[in-house]
């Protein structure tokens, strides 16, 4: 089994990177990969609560990703800084089952993969 | 008349440079890539960075052809190493990973 990291650092609906990153996550999973996904730079808007995308004609981008845990996608990261420079508080984020990450630790999961996609 | 501007990109979006600065790892590469390129420049890398870049050993490249593409072969820092699609081949395989900041 392979390890693959997708690495999401752009914000959700303006551009359809984050839900393609969503999208590639939960193919791999079906297929038994080992994925972990980490949220770094604008990235980390796709995790804040009372997203309502209703309102521009999309899918919550949250509410997609509240789902990883039934696909057996559980690796799931944050770069600490990136929240911090964007004004986030841990407990502003839907998902309570992601672990934040200092800088050295972003560099030690890069280099623990086989694959690293980038979105 | 006054003009109304609109700016429809996030002001975190541009600090791609210093994103990678802060999480790569030691003995990583850096290679600088079409627009990205612009980063060889002189005064591209503050020297903060640039201290930090050297005490991670991070080796930097641009890639040649988009560097004269662009006509700043001149202008571009002592400390970067130009290099050709070969070369970029051949870091691809030296190193672990390959991780495209865009």
């Amino acid at each position: 089994m392979k390890k693959i990291l997708l690495v999401s650092r752009h914000a959700p609906y303006g551009s359809s990177m984050a839900k393609d990153a969503i999208d590639v996550a939960l193919a791999a999973a079906i297929y038994d990969q080992d994925i972990s996904i980490l949220f770094m730079d604008d990235g980390i808007f796709q995790l804040t609560k009372e997203q309502n995308a209703s309102e521009i004609s999309q899918k919550n981008i949250n509410a997609m990703l509240s789902a990883f845990p039934l696909y057996g996608v559980e690796k799931l990261y944050f770069h600490l800084s990136s929240a911090i420079q964007r004004g986030i508080k841990i407990d502003e984020l839907a998902l309570d089952n992601i672990t934040a990450l200092h800088d050295e630790e972003i560099s030690t999961l890069l280099n623990s993969q086989d694959q690293v996609l980038s979105f | 008349m006054s003009v109304l501007h609109t700016i429809n990109k996030s002001p975190f979006s541009f600090t791609i440079l210093k994103s990678f600065v802060s999480v790569c790892g030691m003995n990583d590469g850096l290679l600088l890539l079409e627009d990205g390129v612009f980063g060889a420049l002189d005064n591209a890398i503050t020297n903060d960075e640039q201290l930090i870049l050297k005490q991670k050993n991070i080796k930097i490249y641009a890639l040649s052809t988009d560097v004269i593409a662009r006509g700043i072969e001149k202008k571009i820092s002592k400390h970067i190493t130009l290099i050709s699609y070969d070369d970029f081949v051949q870091l691809t395989l030296e190193h672990q990973n390959v991780h495209s900041w865009f």
